[in-house]
């Protein structure tokens, strides 16, 4: 069958992408109206809140800005895995591709003390509305890290057959799935000065 | 290709099936199942609301003292029995009927792909939204039995409601994820796939309006899914985003961190919820306009007027939402704002019916079933169409608002609007999809008795809206100003079982047309889009040889031609 469907490898000669990657821009567009939905819903919070602490007093902002570099050095690394790819270098693909997911679960690590540490004084969601809507943005936001993490483990390993057989495609999908990863890193950039700065 | 197909096992080839025809029957049964029960949840209704407090026969002993002891239905069941109404008919039966069943089946046919673009997510798409199905049917099992806080799901009542409520959030958010692999599909798929000579003004208009409606689901459901999670999370996590400081409950304030605002769900349910009335009708209009003009056998009248109007309803669809909301004490600015974008919106909907309605003019019309439910779409849309005038403008919604009368303005758009375009496309494409013609004679008694029947129901609404009565009444006679119009619900109860007798023509025609049905050739209805340039059923790959397109997608009687038809495939001019 899908050898019957076009532009599944070679870009639409008039649109000039192939249908993976107008189907995860579409997607990605979804997933701005989701967290666009959560933004908006955080300004009404704050503007109808009497009181509204300020995210520093409450959250531990080194550690958050160490998380927010290692987002950025993951960008980093996903884009240089699709370049290796792109020289035709499998190898040093693997190791950046590697790289972004140790990252990524470094990432999820700082997150998980930094959750503990609040759970240790006893601030949960139903603390405060602050502590709801962080809790709920971060939460999702670490969902979408975790989807990521295993798209890109099977694009590490047994996803990377395709590159044998359908080597236009596979390069393809990596570009989707660091589209998809910046678009994550791209939401903490948002989610950083809102929830820990302002 | 064929040799391929005869080698998948019958589980790959019917259940977990990647090809779209497959997939768009797997829908199209599912949904008109569950259009079945959502009715029969609406006929159960209706007794409570035609004889209060008196024993339903039959029926009632099997529901048990729990739900309704002595047959008579306790109010929170009959809660129950509307919000699983609304919700079953909206996100499981005519959605998933509109684009999953007819979108899924006929897109790819007329636009000459051989399948969609991601056909693995099709079929992900499907499954997702039959375990969605299937949590929310299970939640009638529960303790305390389904969501009772409408379809709406308003909080606060819905933050404390029983575990019903969560179930019901777990199930939509299956469905919003259905409907969102679905809508990238069919994006993906009409942008990239159209077959050689297929540009955007040849698409059939069923196509286009499929393509809006994606746009729409793809863009409008996140902020639901969102307000979902919210949701959850005071449900679950003890959070206080819909629950204001000092609620009060049973005599008791509260005890929660407090801080919400029960509007922040209306705003993010009907930004959703608006756009979703589009994404109804729209798939209704585009098949209303595929059997008028084949059926009027002339173009349609106005086609590029038509597919700009659906382009810009579905962009104001996404600014008008808080019409919904004008008894919230939102600012007079405010409500001007939406009160204005309500009445635009509503220029696009008169032209393209107007389009349609003219359509008609000098055409030599073939009154077949199709045809039949399609022209009844025109006056019954119109209906639902105006009588939303008054619910737009705030002065008038003010006394309007959550009476009968909106129950009778919407279902006038939903039931006899957009569920009659939907019979009209299953008599229509049924030959397609089987290779034989339904019963005419079984269709035009299941017309007859449904248009009669359907407007008897909806019709009277509209009195019982103006006398003021409330559409969320369990008991209308325990209300003075509900007593002079009880009449009437003994009326619309009596129609509404009437309109479930009348069905029974259809369901015959349906199965027996499978096995008995007239056998048809590629082109029964001597149309020219692309659907009909394949055999009946298609095979797998849908066509023989790739088509090449020649033309628009309507040209009927042209001057000078021997055939009154000229299909949009065929060279020469």
């Amino acid at each position: 069958m899908s050898d019957m469907i076009r532009y599944i490898s070679k870009p639409h000669p008039v649109t000039g992408v192939t249908n993976a990657k107008l189907g995860i821009w579409c997607f990605l567009a979804s997933e701005v109206m989701l967290f666009g939905a959560l933004f908006s819903a955080y300004i009404l919070l704050r503007t109808g809140a009497t009181e509204w602490p300020v995210g520093a007093d409450l959250l531990n902002v080194p550690l958050a800005t160490v998380n927010t570099l290692i987002l950025i050095a993951s960008s980093v690394t996903i884009v240089m895995s699709w370049a290796s790819l792109a020289m035709k270098d499998l190898s040093r693909f693997r190791i950046y591709m590697g790289l972004t997911i140790l990252l990524a679960c470094a990432f999820l690590v700082v997150k998980g003390f930094e959750y503990g540490a609040k759970f240790e004084h006893h601030h949960f969601p139903n603390s405060s509305t602050f502590y709801a809507i962080y809790y709920t943005l971060t939460g999702l936001h670490g969902l979408h890290i975790v989807g990521g993490i295993v798209v890109n483990l099977y694009l590490l390993f047994p996803g990377s057959a395709m590159w044998q057989t359908e080597p236009e495609r596979f390069l393809g999908r990596i570009e989707c799935a660091g589209l998809y990863w910046h678009f994550v890193d791209l939401v903490w950039i948002f989610l950083f000065p809102v929830l820990y700065l302002l | 290709m064929s040799h391929d197909e005869h080698k998948l096992p019958f589980w790959r080839k019917y259940i977990f099936s990647i090809d779209h025809k497959v997939i768009g029957i797997q829908y199209g049964i599912t949904a008109l199942l569950f259009l079945l029960l959502g009715f029969c949840l609406m006929l159960m209704m209706r007794w409570q609301l035609a004889f209060p407090a008196k024993p339903m026969p039959w029926i009632g002993g099997f529901f048990g003292d729990a739900l309704m002891p002595g047959g008579i239905m306790l109010p929170e069941f009959y809660n129950q029995l509307g919000t699983m109404h609304g919700t079953i008919m909206i996100f499981l039966g005519v959605v998933p009927l509109g684009v999953g069943a007819f979108g899924n089946y006929f897109v790819p046919l007329q636009i000459g792909a051989p399948d969609m673009a991601f056909p693995k997510l099709n079929m992900m798409s499907y499954w997702v939204y039959f375990v969605g199905g299937v949590i929310m049917l299970a939640s009638f099992f529960l303790p305390q039995g389904a969501a009772q806080s409408g379809w709406t799901a308003y909080p606060p009542l819905s933050d404390i409601a029983p575990a019903g409520q969560t179930w019901w959030l777990f199930g939509m958010v299956f469905l919003i994820t259905s409907s969102l692999l679905g809508s990238v599909n069919f994006l993906v798929t009409i942008i990239q796939l159209r077959a050689d000579g297929l540009s955007f003004f040849r698409l059939p208009f069923f196509v286009w309006a499929q393509f809006v409606t994606s746009f729409l689901l793809l863009l409008a459901f996140p902020p639901l899914e969102a307000a979902g999670v919210l949701q959850l999370m005071d449900r679950l996590a003890g959070t206080s985003f819909f629950l204001p400081s000092g609620l009060v409950v049973s005599g008791e304030i509260l005890q929660v961190s407090g801080g919400g605002n029960p509007l922040l769900w209306q705003h993010l349910f009907w930004f959703l919820a608006h756009p979703e009335v589009y994404v109804l009708i729209l798939p209704a209009m585009g098949i209303v306009a595929e059997i008028m003009a084949c059926n009027t056998r002339k173009p349609i009248y106005g086609y590029k007027s038509m597919v700009y109007s659906v382009i810009f309803l579905g962009f104001m669809s996404f600014i008008v939402w808080a019409h919904h909301m004008y008894l919230v004490g939102m600012s007079t600015e405010m409500s001007a704002f939406f009160q204005v974008t309500t009445m635009i919106i509503s220029i696009p909907s008169v032209i393209i019916l107007t389009s349609l309605m003219l359509s008609l003019w000098g055409g030599s019309i073939r009154f077949n079933t199709p045809m039949l439910f399609a022209i009844a779409f025109l006056p019954m849309f119109g209906i639902g169409g105006l009588t939303g005038l008054p619910l737009g403008l705030a002065a008038s919604d003010i006394h309007l608002h959550d009476t009968y009368y909106v129950i009778g303005h919407f279902h006038y758009v939903v039931a006899p609007g957009t569920i009659f375009a939907l019979f009209a496309g299953i008599y229509y494409w049924f030959p397609k999809m089987t290779g034989r013609k339904m019963s005419e004679i079984l269709g035009k008694i299941h017309f007859w008795f449904s248009f009669i029947f359907i407007n008897g129901v909806f019709m009277p609404m509209f009195s019982m809206g103006l006398a003021g009565v409330s559409r969320r009444l369990w008991d209308p006679t325990q209300y003075a100003h509900a007593q002079p119009t009880q009449p009437l619900n003994v009326f619309i109860s009596i129609s509404a079982w009437c309109l479930a007798l009348s069905q029974i023509p259809f369901i015959i025609n349906f199965f027996g047309s499978i096995f008995w049905g007239e056998k048809v050739d590629t082109n029964p209805w001597q149309a020219t889009t692309l659907e009909w340039a394949t055999p009946s059923p298609p095979p797998h790959g849908n066509f023989e040889t790739v088509p090449t397109v020649y033309r628009g997608p309507y040209e009927y009687s042209v001057p000078g031609r021997e055939k009154d038809f000229h299909p949009q495939h065929e060279s020469g001019s």
